[in-house]
C-alpha cells in the first residue's frame, strides 16, 4: 500500500496535548512541513514559548530551546549571531510576546534580527485556564474579566502587528488565520516567506496568526471557528503588514 | 617577559574575556562597568565578535543563554540592579546546565543605591540568587591581574561542570588602574571542542533539546538530585583561596575582593606593631572555601570578618568555623570602603596587649 499521507518528517512522533479544535496543532504541522520542504529542518534550531505550546520543544523534529516567559527573540538573537548558519524561529503565544516579551520582540524587530517569529494569538491565555490576555478583545470574557474587558479599568488590546510596523526594522510582517482552508493555504504561504526571508539574511520576520482557543473561549471547535472569522478578524484585520520585498523590487 | 600594561581593572577583564576565546558580549549600560561594554564594542568589532547592546539587562541573560546554548563561550556584565534583573535567566541557565559567564561589578545598594562599590551581593551570589535549587560558581578577583585571569578560569569551570560562573568585582576594582601581564597565551576559540550537547542543526545525529523543566511526575525530583551531585563535586574540589602569614596567627582577617587588599596592608601594619595576625583571601565565594576554614578553627582563636555591607560572608565563616572560634565583624555598606588605620584599630580592640 502506498502512503499518500503521513506526518511530515519535520514533527516528531510525540502525540500533540492540545485541545479539540485549537489552532497550535495546523501550524505545527505547516512549519513542519516547510522545514523539509525547504530542506532546512537539520540546520534549524526552534524555540519554543511559555503556554500551551511549551511541549513544542517536543513536536518539531528538529533542535530545540525552551527560553523563559517572552524572552524568544532574545534567545534567538544569541543563536542566530552566534550561529548565523542556523535557521532560528521563535515560536510564541499572546502572553508570551504580547505581555511578557513585549521588549524583546520591540528590539529584536527594531534590530532587524534576522530570525523568523511565529505569533500564535489566540485572545487568551490557554494554558494557566482562561485569563486575559494583552489581545482579549474588549468586551471578550475571561476568567480574569467575567463580564467582559472592561477598557475602561483593563485597557484595549495590542495589536502586534500594527505596532511593529511602525518600526523601520521589521522586513516582513503579516497577520493570518487558520479558521479556512483558505486561511490555512495563506498561513502557509506567508510562513514559508518568513522562511525564505531568513534563508537569504533579508531581516526580521514575523507572521501573526489567529488561532482558535474553543478551551479558552467556552465555545465548540465549530463555533470558535465562526467567531475568528466573524469577530476576531474584524478587530485585527488580516494582511500585509510589512513587506520590503515589494520595495525592492 | 610577557607584555606588561597599565589598565583599568574593567578594561583588563575586556582583554582577559577575548584571550578566553569568548567571542560573544550582550549587555546594558550600567555604572560602574561602563568600561566593560564600551570596550567590547570596539574589540568584539575588530577580532569578528559579536557585540549586542541590548534592551534590558534581561534581554541581554537570554541572548547569553542562547549563544552558550549554541555551544559558543558568552559573557554579560552588569552592576548590582542589572544583575537583580538577570536572576530569571540565570535560574533557566542554570537549569538548562548551559555554561556563561555573568560578571557583577558591585556597586551599592539595595534598590538604585549608589555607583560606589559594595560586596552587599554576596548573598545574591552564592545563593543561587534566583528561583529554585542551584548555585553559580563564583569567583572574586582582587586586582586588574585577576580580572584578566579570572574569565579563563570562568569559563573553564563553568565548561567542565555545565553551570553558571559569576566574577563578582566591585566599582572599585573595575575603575582602578593597575599593571597587567598578559600572561598566558590567548584562546583561538575555533581551538575549542565542540560541545556534545549544542545546538547546531541536528544533521547526521539526533536532535537535541535545551530546557530547564520536566513536567513529568518525580522527573524534576531526579534531575535536581543529580545537579546536588555535581554540586558536591565542586564543593569538593574547587575551593581556592590564599593564605599569608596564618601559621603562628592569633587573628586571621577573613575577606575577598577589595577587602581582602586593604586589609592586606591592615596585616602588614599589625605584623609591624607585633601583632600575629594572618589573611585568609577567598577566591572562590561558591564553593565556599569551608575546609580551609574549618581546618584553622581548630587552632586560631579569632577571625576577623572584613566584608563592604553590613555582614553577609561572615555566615558562611560562622557555619566553616561551626563557630568554635570567636568571630568579629568589620563591615562599610552603602559604598563605603575600609582604610588599613580603620582595620588595624579593629585588630588592636580584639587582641589588645597579646602582642
Amino acid at each position: 500500500m502506498k502512503m499518500i499521507f503521513g506526518r511530515p518528517l519535520g514533527l516528531t512522533e510525540t502525540l500533540q496535548r492540545y485541545c479539540p479544535g485549537c489552532g497550535h496543532g495546523i501550524v505545527h504541522r505547516i512549519i513542519g512541513e516547510l522545514l523539509v520542504k525547504l530542506d532546512i529542518r537539520e540546520r534549524t534550531i526552534g524555540i519554543a514559548p511559555v503556554g500551551c505550546s511549551v511541549f513544542a520543544d517536543e513536536y518539531f523534529n528538529c533542535d530545540m530551546i525552551q527560553p523563559p516567559h517572552g524572552r524568544g527573540p532574545a534567545i534567538a538573537t544569541g543563536l542566530k549571531r552566534t550561529r548565523p548558519e542556523c535557521i532560528v524561529f521563535s515560536y510564541q503565544g499572546d502572553g508570551d510576546l504580547a505581555a511578557m516579551g513585549t521588549a524583546e520582540i520591540i528590539h529584536a524587530a527594531a534590530r532587524s534580527e534576522n530570525i523568523t517569529v511565529i505569533f500564535i494569538n489566540n485572545a487568551i491565555f490557554g494554558m494557566t485556564g482562561g485569563q486575559m490576555a494583552p489581545t482579549t478583545l474588549p468586551g471578550m470574557k475571561s476568567t480574569t474579566s467575567v463580564k467582559g474587558r472592561d477598557i475602561g479599568k483593563q485597557g484595549f488590546p495590542i495589536k502586534v502587528c500594527e505596532m511593529l510596523a511602525s518600526l523601520d526594522g521589521p522586513y516582513y510582517l503579516e497577520r493570518c488565520a487558520v479558521d479556512t482552508p483558505r486561511n490555512v493555504i495563506r498561513t502557509e504561504k506567508a510562513l514559508k516567506t518568513a522562511f525564505a526571508n531568513q534563508i537569504s539574511n533579508k531581516g526580521f520576520s514575523m507572521v501573526e496568526i489567529l488561532s482558535m482557543c474553543p478551551t479558552g473561549w467556552g465555545q465548540t471547535p465549530v463555533q470558535a471557528k465562526k467567531w475568528l472569522g466573524e469577530v476576531m478578524a474584524e478587530y485585527y484585520p488580516l494582511g500585509v503588514f510589512r513587506d520590503l520585498s515589494k520595495e525592492e523590487k | 617577559m610577557a607584555e606588561k600594561k597599565l589598565m583599568y581593572g574593567n578594561h583588563a577583564m575586556v582583554e582577559g574575556v577575548i584571550a578566553a576565546g569568548c567571542r560573544f558580549f550582550a549587555g546594558y549600560p550600567i555604572t560602574p562597568q561602563n568600561e566593560i561594554p564600551e570596550l567590547m564594542s570596539i574589540r568584539m568589532n575588530e577580532i569578528g565578535g559579536v557585540f549586542v547592546q541590548t534592551e534590558s539587562e534581561i534581554s541581554a541573560i537570554n541572548m547569553l543563554f542562547g549563544a552558550a546554548a549554541a555551544g559558543k563561550r558568552a559573557m554579560t556584565s552588569s552592576s548590582s540592579p542589572g544583575i537583580s534583573l538577570m536572576q530569571e535567566g540565570i535560574s533557566y541557565i542554570a537549569g538548562a546546565d548551559i555554561p556563561v559567564l555573568v560578571v557583577n561589578v558591585v556597586r551599592g545598594g539595595p534598590g538604585l543605591g549608589n555607583i560606589a562599590p559594595s560586596q552587599s551581593d554576596y548573598y545574591q551570589a552564592t545563593r543561587g540568587g534566583g528561583h529554585g535549587d542551584y548555585f553559580t560558581i563564583t569567583l572574586a578577583p582582587n586586582s586588574a591581574q585577576d580580572l584578566y585571569e579570572f574569565p579563563r578560569l570562568a569559563f573553564e569551570l563553568a565548561e567542565k561542570y555545565r553551570n553558571p560562573a559569576l566574577i563578582l568585582a566591585d566599582g572599585l576594582l573595575g575603575q582602578m588602574m593597575e599593571p597587567v601581564e598578559f600572561s598566558s597565551k590567548p584562546i583561538d576559540p575555533k581551538s575549542l571542542p565542540e560541545k556534545e550537547w549544542a545546538l547546531c542543526g541536528c544533521k547526521g545525529r539526533e536532535r537535541r533539546v535545551v530546557r530547564s523543566y520536566d513536567l513529568k511526575a518525580g522527573k524534576l525530583e531526579v534531575l535536581n538530585l543529580r545537579r546536588a551531585e555535581k554540586y558536591a563535586k565542586i564543593i569538593n574540589k574547587e575551593q581556592r583561596f590564599k593564605t599569608e602569614y596564618c601559621d603562628d596567627a592569633d587573628l586571621v582577617i577573613v575577606a575577598y575582593g577589595t577587602c581582602s587588599r586593604v586589609s592586606d596592608a591592615a596585616v602588614k601594619m599589625a605584623r609591624d606593631k607585633g601583632f600575629k595576625v594572618g589573611l585568609l583571601r577567598l577566591i572562590t565565594l561558591w564553593p565556599f572555601p569551608m575546609d580551609v576554614l574549618g581546618d584553622m578553627a581548630k587552632k586560631v582563636d579569632n577571625f576577623l570578618v572584613v566584608e563592604m555591607s553590613n555582614g553577609q560572608m561572615i555566615d558562611d565563616v560562622k557555619l566553616a568555623t561551626e563557630c568554635r572560634s570567636r568571630i568579629y565583624f568589620h563591615g562599610r555598606p552603602g559604598g563605603g570602603v575600609p582604610t588599613p588605620p580603620e582595620i588595624y584599630k579593629r585588630i588592636e580592640e580584639v587582641l589588645g596587649g597579646a602582642r
